[in-house]
């Protein structure tokens, strides 16, 4: 227990009348980053929004740091979950250094440990600071991408969900923020859960692959592992077109 | 999801006791103030301006409740004590407001009127009856003056008014009192003076007051079977009036017969003096006040700006309402239910109601005045405010408002640092709706007494006169215009303009 991040306890969920999950049970270790991997449908973004309530499991408990998310928790519990999606998700009425800001400034952080917490993002993910002024429409979308990243890692999480942060983007900016992701890691170690259907982008973020078909664990190992062996066709297949 | 729609309820129940009651206070608490109110056709607004100059020439603060649409809206406004004294006419009073077909002596009408706290006065002498006229030179040529002696003559063109040919009291009973075997024409009223004057018809019905009878030179024929019901003016009165106040009204009694009635008219109609010229030279003429008193020729200006005053205030009180309201009870439909569609078309409902019915239906519980008015105004205010605010909220980027709830937000940070940020665009087109419907429907508000720039509309609509009609219905105008601008400059100030990017104009 100790050593997951997220622990996922016999959760189902479906919508209308598709099942998505189905009595799961799966733990995510922590201090590294994982990559949850699937096609869509797979129920891989339904997994990683029971971590910060947005979903909500039918049946089964998911925890995070060994408590139990819980009605009454869930707002406590987000402030320690940094969040990033497709798309960015800024908010347009705010500027960059709003929106990226918004959270500590609500949290009633001095406006000395704000500034330099901004500052250090910023450089961290080669962000101009004449960004600041201006609004997310005026961004590019990998300047988008990375503002929504600085926001998620504003208050310095213990765990970062992304959720297919980089697959709206093209090739060349992808890289380059890849590179900065992997930058990223390195100067604060933290849990973080990537989902993506891209295998190659997992194998280059990530140590631990969890591969999800059907609302199943195809299979859970490091990169290595599932590189060596992997457990059926599915992920063979996968590895092979992630590979291209 | 019960209580909430119960607690709103309350909310715009408790508002509206609280604005009644506030706007109560202010009427009862009047000293040596009287209301004076009139109905919307010319003699009664002169009458009515009569009696005003009479009481502020005896040191009265008068409070103008003028052209008031029908007998009914006018009477509750006495009856009620919203109004202190009006002009109605005998035959109204016995037929519409008391359904009494006696005899019109003044002791039955007030044993009948006692238990309503209201008291008719002696007669101002004169008797607006419907009447049959003719041209003087033909009525020579013919030899006749009465109605009996017209209906012995054979080649003669009758025309008459739609109404007079529809009534009881017209042209049917005319027929059987007096046996007319003529063939008459329909035609509107004010044509028909034109067409006698133009020799297209003879004879046709008349006022027995109209003020334009002199100038196409018509006389009236004795009604000598007494058929035409009749229509003396007597004032009402409220019975709380003191005795000096009832004296003043009194000095009016038996003072204008027909002839005099038809003069003052026409002043109005034909010289195209104001109604306040008018009474100022009626009571000098009659000495009734001193010359040059300070009788109340209030010019175009100042009444222009007390009536945009009024139009203001009614609407601005009633704006500021609707968004107490609106706001709160759209974020909370929104937040706490199921109940959206329900409330908008509860809402929608009353915007269909037509807002003269809507006046008048709130006359019974909020008489007459500003109180009913805004109250009213209020209502129309709340649909597009509420509508706008629901929808706005409804149709945020669902991916944002994620967003907001998985950054840890409470409901309250989600509400303030993003919904309302995001809806305000949408929200602040709906109060401008808002705005603008309240200033054209506040026009409407004259009708029952409410004042504001309806007055000279309603005024106008009863002289046929375009210009006074003008001066209600430019300024009116001016205003929505200017409310378009300032919420243009309110947006300005309040939203990016990226935020307003591929919002439709309204």
């Amino acid at each position: 227990m100790s050593t997951s991040c997220i622990h996922y306890q016999n959760v189902s969920k479906s919508y209308a009348d598709k099942t998505i999950l189905e009595g799961l049970t799966l733990s995510i270790p922590a201090n590294i980053t994982t990559a949850i991997v699937g096609e869509s449908g797979s129920g891989k973004s339904t997994l990683l929004q029971m971590a910060n309530g947005l979903v909500i499991p039918e049946r089964g408990q998911v925890a995070v740091f060994g408590s139990t998310i819980s009605r009454a928790n869930v707002t406590r519990t987000r402030l320690t979950i940094g969040y990033s999606v497709q798309g960015a998700g800024l908010f347009p009425h705010l500027t960059i250094y709003d929106n990226i800001t918004l959270m500590a400034r609500l949290q009633k952080w001095p406006i000395d440990d704000i500034q330099s917490r901004y500052h250090y993002l910023l450089t961290l993910l080669e962000l101009d600071k004449d960004l600041s002024e201006r609004f997310p429409y005026s961004l590019s979308g990998g300047q988008q991408q990375r503002v929504s990243l600085c926001r998620a890692m504003m208050l310095k999480p213990p765990l970062l969900l992304l959720d297919e942060p980089f697959s709206a983007l093209d090739p060349v900016t992808r890289d380059t923020i890849h590179q900065e992701f992997l930058k990223l890691q390195q100067a604060e170690t933290r849990s973080m859960v990537l989902v993506t259907h891209d295998m190659g982008e997992a194998i280059k973020l990530a140590q631990q692959i969890i591969v999800l078909h059907d609302g199943k664990v195809e299979q859970q190992g490091s990169v290595a592992e599932i590189q060596d062996h992997p457990a059926s066709e599915y992920v063979e297949t996968l590895f092979r077109l992630g590979g291209q | 999801m019960l209580p909430q729609s119960i607690r709103g309820g309350l909310v715009i129940l408790a508002l509206i006791l609280v604005t009644s009651s506030v706007f109560g206070a202010q009427e009862n608490d009047r000293g040596r103030s009287i209301t004076v109110g009139s109905k919307n056709f010319n003699e009664n607004y002169l009458l009515a301006e009569v009696i005003s100059q009479l009481f502020e020439d005896a040191g009265y603060a008068v409070d103008r409740k003028f052209g008031m649409s029908g007998t009914m809206v006018i009477y509750q406004a006495l009856r009620a004590g919203e109004v202190d004294v009006y002009v109605e006419y005998t035959g109204t009073l016995a037929q519409v407001i008391l359904n009494y077909s006696g005899e019109h002596l003044l002791d039955d009408f007030n044993r009948l009127l006692a238990a309503e706290g209201i008291e008719a006065l002696q007669s101002i002498g004169f008797n607006n009856s419907y009447a049959i006229s003719l041209k003087r030179e033909l009525a020579d040529e013919l030899g006749i003056s009465t109605i009996s002696e017209l209906a012995q003559q054979s080649d003669i063109e009758m025309g008459f008014s739609i109404e007079f040919l529809n009534r009881s009291d017209g042209w049917s009973g005319l027929v059987k009192t007096y046996g007319f075997s003529q063939q008459p024409t329909g035609m509107d009223h004010g044509l028909a003076y034109r067409a006698i004057d133009e020799g297209s018809i003879d004879v046709t019905d008349a006022y027995t007051t109209d003020g334009d009878l002199d100038l196409y030179g018509l006389i009236l024929l004795e009604d000598d079977l007494n058929f035409f019901p009749q229509y003396f003016a007597l004032p009402l009165i409220n019975s709380s009036l003191s005795p000096q106040a009832r004296n003043l009204i009194a000095e009016l009694s038996g003072r204008i017969d027909e002839q005099r009635m038809r003069e003052l008219n026409g002043r109005v109609m034909l010289d195209g003096k104001s109604f306040a010229e008018v009474a100022s030279e009626f009571l000098q003429e009659e000495g009734l006040v001193e010359r040059n008193a300070n009788s109340s020729n209030a010019t175009m200006w100042s009444n222009l700006r007390r009536n945009t005053l009024v139009h203001l205030q009614l609407t601005l009180i009633a704006l500021s309402l609707g968004c107490a309201v609106g706001l709160p009870v759209g974020i909370a439909v929104y937040r706490y239910g199921n109940l959206s569609r329900s409330i908008i078309y509860i809402a929608g409902l009353m915007q269909t109601i037509p807002s003269i019915a809507l006046l008048a239906l709130f006359i019974p519980l909020f008489g007459i005045g500003r109180t009913p008015a805004i109250i009213a105004l209020f209502l129309y205010s709340l649909l597009p405010i509420l509508r706008s605010t629901i929808t706005a909220l409804l149709t945020i980027d669902p991916a944002l408002k994620r967003i907001a709830e998985a950054l840890g937000m409470t409901r309250m940070q989600q509400l303030t640092q993003v919904l309302i940020p995001l809806a305000l665009p949408n929200v602040l087109s709906g109060i401008k709706t808002a705005a603008i419907i309240c200033i054209g429907t506040a026009t409407l508000a004259a009708f029952i007494g409410a004042g504001g720039l309806g007055e000279p509309i309603v005024t106008g609509l009863a002289l046929n006169d375009t210009s006074l009609i003008l001066q209600g219905a430019i300024p009116a105008a001016c205003l929505a215009i200017l409310t378009e601008l300032l919420f243009e400059m309110l947006e300005r100030v309040l939203i990016k303009p990226h935020m307003l990017v591929g919002q439709l104009p309204t």
